[in-house]
């Protein structure tokens, strides 16, 4: 043993040695100062929403009273409000929820359990992925030529809640594929062996098994919707409105009533998109406060999605 | 099975299977609507722009250097449109690259799974805020902040809008440099570590240039993401036409041009109306060139192991 290890010893000079050792150590201080640069770079986006978040709350906290929930815009900014933007938010947010969620479900159940390996899924698929690459103000034009005009259905709720609509499915129908997936197929197997039919199949244990996943879709995918403002510009929604469409419930028969689909509409992102386009401070603490409102519904909206998800994957031991 | 049973199961099944059937083919339908959907945009954009090109010849939408359809003497250059697009688009890359590839490589290479499991979702968040709030903030914080360093900095500049879009695609090219990255197989990284090389050197050595591809592919995303980006520039760049490649001077994109129009309520069939397809048009033929770039890179990176 001592002598084998001998020759090395006597090889390797004091000198170089020290100078291996050097360049070892240089090599873990880069290391150590790679790494202090990734943490850095990562918290630039935590810090930029942080910065973002506390701009926000210091420059419209003090707006954010009931009144502005109960009032209309207005000339003076002191007493502008938002009680037609976010009744807006809410009635064309139904619309797209309504029309958008079955729609997306379907298509991504359909793309996952149903369709045949041919040249028509395949197009279907790359469609899918295509529409989720265009940019949003583009669903903006193909709604004011297709809806607003084509369709005449006017510069509506029910056009703008379509084109968001159609605006989320691809997020969706990729969420419920996936969430379809994952399903194991020990399930199905179970279930045709009883004699189950496909259908019976992918509602009795596929849909319910993967309802978590497509829940997740379809908060990020609504979150998304109420942010958006370009495709709803486009669309011609209008930046002051200082009156509500006609309640969706009557109190004469038939009780249900669906004027407001045709009524014309502002929502939250445009509300602020305004205020913060005039000159002048004041304004610009409403467009802050209406930011707040609408940093918190979606923020709550996807922390609640991501939550989700990550519980879903600790969770599921099949 | 007793035989009195069958006359009553065999109608069921019959009514079963057309139940099926109508299932199927809805479910088709619905999924065929992706299909319909990205036909309609191109017909609408198309049958628009083509109205548009009687009026406007393509030669000079394509060479003429001004845009000012709002003029008595209106003219059409999508020249300066395109250069105030590609000018913000540029300057979100800059920061959007360098610090991607260093989110990228921190997450992947670097991370604890601890910190990384922690990380990510606080990332997806900040793709979640809303665009208009982002024009907000590039409005009146980093605009204001920019002016201090740079004092003749006017309120309306490509360079705020610029630098918040960047920030605001890092977690989305990111993520999608960090699966490249994910994708090179450990074997890779365990022959660098057996030859004695540091993680840093095994990282930018072997990882990234093993993942190179998929990083290129989510730069090519990042750019399509930031030309179609609407409301930040639309509220901090200042929606003047502006054939310049200073990224101090207020500019329009063509994003923002179009919110700009449809804000005036152009008449239908009007030329003004007509120009926001072909503006259109054009965005989305830059954003599916870049998509389609970043797929056959990605095409590309699978094909490697």
């Amino acid at each position: 043993m001592a002598s084998l290890s001998r020759p090395i010893t006597v090889t390797a000079s004091p000198s170089a040695l020290g100078e291996l050792r050097s360049n070892v150590a240089r090599r873990r201080r880069w290391d150590v100062v790679f790494a202090a640069v990734g943490v850095i770079a990562t918290s630039v986006g935590v810090i930029t929403l942080l910065a973002l978040f506390i701009d926000l709350l210091l420059d419209g906290y003090h707006r954010l009273t009931l009144d502005f929930f109960l009032s209309y815009p207005s000339r003076r900014p002191e007493q502008a409000g938002i009680l037609s933007a976010w009744v807006g938010t809410c009635l064309v947010m139904s619309v797209t929820a309504v029309v958008g969620v079955p729609l997306a479900v379907a298509a991504g159940v359909y793309l996952e359990e149903y369709a045949p390996r041919n040249w028509v899924t395949t197009l279907i698929e790359i469609n899918v992925s295509n529409l989720a690459a265009v940019p949003s103000i583009v669903y903006g034009l193909l709604a004011l030529g297709l809806f607003v005009y084509a369709l005449n259905f006017g510069q509506s709720i029910l056009s703008a809640g379509l084109t968001l609509a159609l605006m989320i499915m691809p997020i969706i129908v990729v969420a419920t594929r996936e969430a379809v997936r994952a399903v194991p197929h020990a399930i199905r197997e179970a279930a045709y062996a009883v004699g189950a039919t496909r259908w019976q199949v992918t509602r009795d244990h596929v849909l319910p098994y993967s309802i978590p996943g497509i829940a997740t879709g379809v908060i990020i995918g609504l979150a998304r919707a109420i942010g958006e403002t370009a495709p709803l510009i486009t669309i011609g929604a209008l930046t002051f409105i200082a009156y509500l469409p006609d309640p969706p419930i009557t109190t004469t028969p038939p009780f249900i009533n669906f004027n407001w689909l045709w009524s014309g509409f502002t929502v939250l992102p445009i509300q602020m998109f305004n205020w913060v386009s005039r000159p002048g401070t004041a304004f610009h603490a409403n467009a802050a406060a209406a930011g707040i409102v609408i940093v918190a519904l979606t923020l709550v909206m996807n922390a609640f999605a991501i939550w989700l998800r990550y519980r879903l994957r600790k969770r599921i031991t099949w | 099975m007793a035989p009195s049973a069958r006359p009553l199961i065999r109608p069921r099944i019959r009514h079963r299977d057309i139940r099926e059937r109508i299932i199927e083919v809805i479910l088709f339908m619905c999924a065929a609507s992706a299909v319909a959907v990205t036909t309609a945009i191109v017909v609408v954009l198309l049958v628009e722009s083509a109205a548009f090109f009687e009026r406007v010849s393509i030669i000079d939408f394509l060479t003429d250097t001004m845009w000012t359809p709002l003029f008595a003497e209106a003219r059409y250059g999508i020249l300066p449109l395109l250069c105030g697009t590609l000018l913000a688009a540029g300057v979100a890359l800059l920061v959007a690259v360098p610090l991607g590839l260093m989110v990228a490589l921190y997450l992947s290479e670097f991370a604890p799974p601890r910190v990384r499991e922690t990380v990510k979702p606080f990332l997806e968040l900040l793709e979640g805020v809303p665009t208009v709030v982002y024009g907000y903030f590039a409005l009146l914080f980093v605009t204001p902040l920019l002016q201090k360093i740079i004092p003749d900095l006017p309120g309306f500049n490509v360079l705020s809008p610029g630098i918040v879009i960047g920030i605001m695609i890092v977690p989305y090219v990111g993520s999608v440099s960090e699966d490249a990255m994910r994708a090179v197989p450990n074997s890779l990284r365990e022959a660098s570590y057996a030859c004695g090389a540091t993680r840093l050197q095994t990282t930018w050595r072997v990882v990234v240039p093993a993942a190179t591809s998929g990083i290129a592919a989510a730069f090519m995303l990042g750019i399509a993401r930031a030309t179609g980006e609407t409301m930040v520039v639309a509220i901090a760049a200042g929606q003047q036409p502006n054939l310049t490649l200073d990224p101090r001077e207020p500019a329009a994109t063509i994003t923002a041009y179009i919110v700009q129009v449809a804000l005036g309520d152009l008449p239908h069939g009007s030329i003004g109306y007509q120009s926001i397809f072909a503006a259109g048009l054009v965005l989305l033929i830059i954003t599916l060139l870049f998509n389609v770039l970043a797929h056959l890179l990605r095409m590309r990176f699978r094909e490697a192991y």
